[in-house]
């Protein structure tokens, strides 16, 4: 095990895994930009680096920075968290060449999921669904179009770098495809400096399910059930729980084990997680594979026991798992909010600020991962999400009446933040009945369009 | 006709980074001295990772860029001072 690891982030995944840190004995070093320098995780750890100027692509992305302050603390290994670097193949080659362990999937592993076309590729061939698309790259419109034809409409167009919804546009038929194939490929260049886009067909009503993974050096695998993520907007989850309520025992056994294929053909290692797509009848297809701790990972944690951070660490120190997933003892329901500091009535627009009065949620079947305090400015260079809210109990039922419980408790004034939202959607009866697809936040924020 | 001309202040909408150009080797959107379209993008405001376009509320002339490129901004700092086309 290790003495000392650095927390390559910020907000409330760096508490997350000093937290972790402090549990097993183990000393943290929290690296900061100029902008954070009154930001919690600061305080919990044991050490502090400042590593640049506000900005992240000079400070929680700047790898040389980061490697100085390992070196000057004399950390040992280093938790990238989610976001920012965790991803990175050059930052954990980097990590490696310098002699830190980077805690999280191996540099191929991250080489590979970043790769979604060959991942797609090694993961069909072992057997896995995945959504009929272009076996590769497509250049012409003209090829678009045949290939669209035989996939079947409706298509998508997707960009081969992409993430996070970006550069993706859905064509009902042949004419708005020749419309919109020049338009995706300028935006996949804008966005991710590669133009290269490939088609794949469209799934109706769909719901995205994931499934947690972890895998050791020794090639064993298991899975810790999964994750309902289909409430998101604009491709960025919501709301996440676990289990979903659309899986049965069955569903849950083939998915789980086609989840550790994936794994399995890949060679993962560490934490990650399986995305899959499923649609109305319940055909499910791989999406991708994601090389790193998960934001949503909390509910997987409450349902399953296993804290995921510590699993992290543990397998990093080359232990072995040591379990299966009929070994785990899974109880109950949880249900995640990411409470973001935006306005949904203003099309979600961006608050930032000083919190001026603060009061968290508390009490029976609740768990808070956050980074705010009373009197905290949030700064305006980061991410708007300010906190985790989840709730757990026996049944899916009682999980959704402690969440709005806990969301009417919840002050965080004066910004403007998601909580509203989640209150609308935890009295609306498709969700309480489990009843819905991707599409369904737009029956409460209509997906204006930001051009007025 | 020109001493009366309206000037038209373009502030910060809320607080974020300023930025004058789409991405940093490409040229400015707008220079001091150029003729703008109501609508035209001037600039880029990104406020916790979110891209908001700065558009000119009017036809007119770039009088003066008060902001600095890739700073901080607060609510309501000033952007832009524009000369309304008298049309």
């Amino acid at each position: 095990m290790f003495s000392k690891i650095l927390i390559a982030n910020r907000g409330e995944i760096a508490l997350r895994v000093i937290r972790a840190c402090k549990e097993l004995g183990i000393k943290s070093v929290a690296v900061y930009s100029e902008a954070d320098d009154t930001s919690l995780h600061l305080q919990l750890a044991d050490e502090q680096k400042c590593i640049g100027p506000p900005i992240s692509a000079k400070s929680y992305l700047n790898i040389e920075g980061i490697i100085k302050a390992a070196k000057e603390t004399r950390a040992e290994a280093i938790h990238p968290g989610y976001g920012y670097l965790a991803e990175s193949e050059e930052f954990a080659k980097a990590c490696e060449n310098q002699g830190f362990l980077f805690i999280g999937p191996t540099p191929q592993n991250l080489r590979l999921a970043g790769d979604k076309i060959t991942a797609k590729k090694i993961i069909h061939d072992a057997g896995v669904p995945v959504i009929p698309s272009s076996p590769g790259g497509v250049g012409t419109v003209e090829e678009a179009a045949r290939l669209s034809s035989e996939i079947g409409y409706p298509v998508m167009i997707k960009a081969s770098g992409g993430g996070g919804g970006r550069g993706m546009r859905i064509c009902e038929d042949e004419e708005i495809l020749h419309e919109e194939f020049s338009v995706a490929k300028m935006e996949a260049r804008a966005a991710f400096g590669n133009d290269e886009v490939y088609i794949e067909k469209c799934i109706l009503e769909p719901r995205h399910i994931e499934f947690q993974m972890l895998a050791d050096r020794s090639g064993n695998v298991v899975h810790l059930g999964e994750r309902e993520c289909t409430i998101q907007r604009r491709y960025q989850k919501l709301i996440e729980e676990s289990p979903s309520p659309r899986l049965t025992t069955e569903l849950r056994k083939v998915m789980g084990d086609a989840a550790i294929t994936a794994a399995k053909a890949v060679k993962y290692f560490n934490a990650g997680t399986v995305e899959f797509l499923m649609d109305r009848d319940g055909n499910f297809y791989f999406m991708e594979i994601n090389a790193r701790i998960q934001v949503e990972h909390p509910v997987t944690e409450l349902v399953t026991g296993i804290d995921l951070i510590k699993e992290q660490i543990r397998l990093s120190s080359s232990e072995n798992l040591g379990y299966t997933f009929d070994d785990l003892n899974r109880k109950g329901w949880a249900i995640e909010c990411r409470i973001n500091a935006e306005d949904p009535d203003r099309n979600f627009l961006p608050s930032p600020g000083i919190i001026e009065e603060y009061h968290p949620p508390g009490g029976f079947g609740i768990r808070l991962d956050t980074h705010l305090y009373q009197g905290y400015e949030l700064p305006i260079f980061y991410d708007s999400l300010v906190a985790k809210l989840i709730s757990y109990d026996l049944t899916r039922d009682g999980a959704i009446r402690i969440m709005k419980r806990a969301l009417e408790e919840f002050t965080i004034k004066p910004l403007k933040t998601t909580i509203p939202l989640y209150l609308k959607i935890m009295d609306d009866p498709s969700f309480q009945e489990g009843e819905f697809n991707t599409g369904f936040i737009n029956r409460f924020v209509p997906d204006e369009d930001e051009d007025d | 006709m020109e001493e009366t001309a309206q000037r038209v202040e373009v502030r910060a909408p809320m607080s974020g980074i300023f930025y004058r150009s789409p991405e940093p080797d490409k040229p400015a959107y707008v220079e001091e001295g150029d003729v703008v379209k109501k609508k035209q993008i001037l600039a880029l405001l990104e406020t916790m990772k979110v891209f908001q376009k700065v558009k000119s509320p009017t036809d007119g002339k770039i009088l003066e860029i008060k902001a600095e490129n890739e700073t901080p901004l607060k609510d309501d700092d000033l952007m832009f001072v524009i000369e309304k086309s008298q049309t």
